[in-house]
């Protein structure tokens, strides 16, 4: 099962032929990610390690089955990229990209959503199905396939967490970055829903950060109607107010968005916060035996 | 990018969106003599980028242009909430009836822009809605369509205006709207907007926070920029202008990671350890050993750090170059500050060996490296 993505996957890469598109792609298709076509308009007939290259991402689909796309198209160009991809009738789009405006997001996402189109991202990680499908930028061997799933904001805080739990001996059906921006796609929320049906994952890691209230939002979906255990570690306690941390959603703005509440929340629905990311394995062998 | 308040004035003008006769003035002889040609009593208001600036002293009110003198004098040069007042604004003092609100902002769990209004203005609006919920009135902005006269009346006749009022407070709302569009507003807020005693509709203050993703499709903000970088010290200079994510905190505990969230949950295991972190410093996905370099060359030029702590996840960051970045910041610096550095992930034995060979210990958790930080710092406080 896992989430998302799996060896059924077929995939093209927006931005191909770019530094970050073309090395990723490589990484990808050496991980056994099922890449068929790359698009880079203007650069239609090349090749990048093999793949070919078109210039419309319908001139990729007609040529190519594919339901998925991972874009690494600069900021300013995103969201035509991802409406390119949304109107040539892709199911999955995974936007790497970071800076994108927040008005293009806000557009790309309800785009998606009228479409059914799942978006992931933007300033994401990507998402790997261990053993089968990685449709990011994230390094691959630090994954093993097993029953735990992972939603993250962040990109190596999650490879810390995940290699952590590949060590204890806890594999993973999917890891999710949901992206660090202050608009994404896919939510904690619908990441929790997706896990909620996978009958492979029998528990969740939740990694936070300060900003917004999506993980409030996810401790009252958890209380009303999630039944697996969930284990969560909410980075920034330490983060002053009104400071923006790296992700242009890390930032405590007024009274919204500070760790504090977050723990709270995630606590009072049932969840096992740890203070340091090494307890996230100790505590899912408490609740897993 | 927030916008100083004289700044969004100005933008609101543009949009004829009413706002109080005034001008800015850098000195006190300046502001007198703005004050003398509108000949009326005056508001004096401290240019800073700091919320409850009322409550701090930065807004004081004079009949007479000798009391100008006297409040720019002590409001120029003076630091409200730790901000140094360059600017003032001397404006028309409003004879208020009533005070609103109006304000267009990014609602991030309903992914969309969201049109706020209250009839209660002049108060901090987060504290309006935890306590009077209902003289909140939210409008959620679709996407696709945007935002039209219609929802901007119904959402004025919801606040209890009706008459000129309403078609007033309707149209500035719908300004607004145009100025989210226009400029990649992430916030624009008017609060308090006034009803004067001779019924006029005015902007008593003006906020405006430009998307900073979006600058590159605004080139008009690129003097709005270069004067903000001025309010910076040369550590946070220096980090923009590398492209490198930095804010300084109070501790003495220099920190540098990859990753943003790496990076904070670095600084929070420092302080669940005791100690206090002096900064957040993300070199971000990728970055080659000139990019490390430049971090730790930052980093040590705050002159409370005691000892940095180099936390590196190698990924697509190679812990090599991570290596020969400090190796090389290190020899440039000669610096006796210690550094306790956590490598692993990419080439973590090419970098260890690096560092190894150079007499700096690696260690491979990172509880364990923030903690060892601590330690050092608090030796060195001792002695």
């Amino acid at each position: 099962m896992a989430i998302l993505v799996n060896n059924k996957t077929k995939a093209i890469v927006q931005g191909i032929t770019g530094t970050q598109g073309s090395f990723h792609t490589k990484l990808m298709l050496e991980y056994g990610t099922k890449i068929v076509a790359g698009v880079t308009p203007g650069k239609g007939g090349q090749e990048v390690h093999g793949v070919p290259v078109y210039d419309t991402v319908k001139e990729a689909l007609s040529e190519h089955d594919a339901n998925a796309s991972i874009i690494f198209v600069p900021a300013p160009f995103a969201k035509d990229a991802v409406l390119e991809g949304i109107n040539a009738g892709l199911e999955l789009i995974v936007v790497i990209t970071e800076h994108i405006p927040i008005k293009d997001t806000i557009q790309m996402v309800e785009v998606a959503k009228r479409n059914n189109v799942n978006i992931v991202g933007p300033n994401t990680p990507g998402v790997i199905t261990p053993g089968e499908c990685k449709l990011g930028i994230m390094p691959g061997h630090i994954f093993k396939r097993g029953p735990i799933g992972i939603i993250s904001r962040s990109g190596t805080l999650t490879y810390e967490i995940a290699s952590n739990l590949t060590k204890a001996g806890f594999g993973q059906s999917t890891c999710l970055g949901i992206g660090g921006d202050p608009i994404i796609g896919i939510n904690f929320v619908e990441a929790l829903e997706m896990f909620a049906n996978d009958h492979e994952t029998k528990a969740v890691v939740l990694i936070g950060e300060i900003g917004g209230d999506a993980e409030e939002k996810a401790a009252e979906y958890i209380r009303k109607e999630f039944n697996k255990p969930v284990t969560a570690f909410i980075a920034g306690k330490t983060a002053p107010p009104g400071k923006r941390m790296g992700h242009a959603g890390a930032i405590i703005s007024g009274r919204t968005g500070t760790a504090q509440s977050k723990v709270k929340a995630l606590k009072d629905a049932g969840v096992h916060v740890v203070d340091r990311p090494r307890e996230i394995s100790e505590k899912l062998k408490e609740i897993l035996s | 990018m927030r916008l100083y308040e004289y700044q969004a004035k100005n933008i609101f003008r543009e949009y004829q969106i009413p706002v109080p006769e005034g001008q800015i003035a850098e000195t006190p002889e300046k502001a007198v003599e703005i004050a003398k040609s509108m000949s009326r009593p005056v508001a004096v208001k401290a240019q800073v980028l700091v919320g409850g600036r009322g409550k701090a002293g930065g807004i004081r009110f004079a009949n007479i242009p000798e009391k100008v003198a006297e409040i720019a004098s002590q409001l120029l040069g003076s630091k409200i909430k730790g901000v140094e007042v360059r600017k003032v604004l001397v404006e028309e003092k409003l004879e208020i009836e009533r005070e609103l609100y109006l304000g267009i902002t990014v609602d991030r769990s309903a992914r969309k822009y969201v049109a706020i209004a209250s009839s209660r203005g002049g108060v901090d609006i987060e504290e309006v809605a935890e306590e009077h919920p209902e003289e909140i009135i939210k409008h959620y902005i679709d996407p696709l369509l945007g935002f039209h006269s219609f929802e901007a009346r119904e959402m004025v006749k919801k606040m209890g205006l009706r008459g000129r009022d309403l078609i007033l407070a309707a149209d500035i709302l719908n300004k607004l709207w145009k100025i989210v569009e226009d400029y990649d507003a992430e916030l624009v807020e008017i609060n308090p907007l006034v009803k004067t005693r001779d019924g006029k509709i005015i902007a008593a203050d003006a906020r405006l926070i430009i998307d900073d993703n979006a600058l590159f499709r605004h080139s008009e903000f690129k003097e709005v920029l270069k004067s903000e970088k001025r309010e910076l010290n040369e550590r946070e200079l220096k980090a923009s202008e590398r492209g490198l994510a930095y804010v300084e905190l109070e501790g003495d505990i220099g920190i540098i990671g990859n990753g943003a969230g790496l990076v904070m949950a670095t600084l929070d295991m420092v302080s669940l350890y005791g100690g206090k972190p002096a900064n957040f410093l993300d070199v971000g996905g990728g970055a080659d050993p000139e990019r490390m370099e430049a971090a730790l060359e930052i980093v040590l030029s705050n002159p409370r750090v005691k000892v940095v702590f180099i936390n590196i996840l190698g990924g697509i960051t190679r812990c090599d170059w991570m290596a020969k970045g400090i190796i090389e910041a290190r020899e440039k610096i000669k610096t006796r500050v210690p550094l306790v550095v956590r490598m692993v992930g990419t080439l973590e034995e090419e970098g260890k060996k690096i560092l190894e060979e150079a007499g700096i210990d690696v260690l491979d958790s990172m509880e364990e490296a923030a903690k060892r930080a601590v330690e050092i710092s608090k030796q060195l406080a001792g002695s």
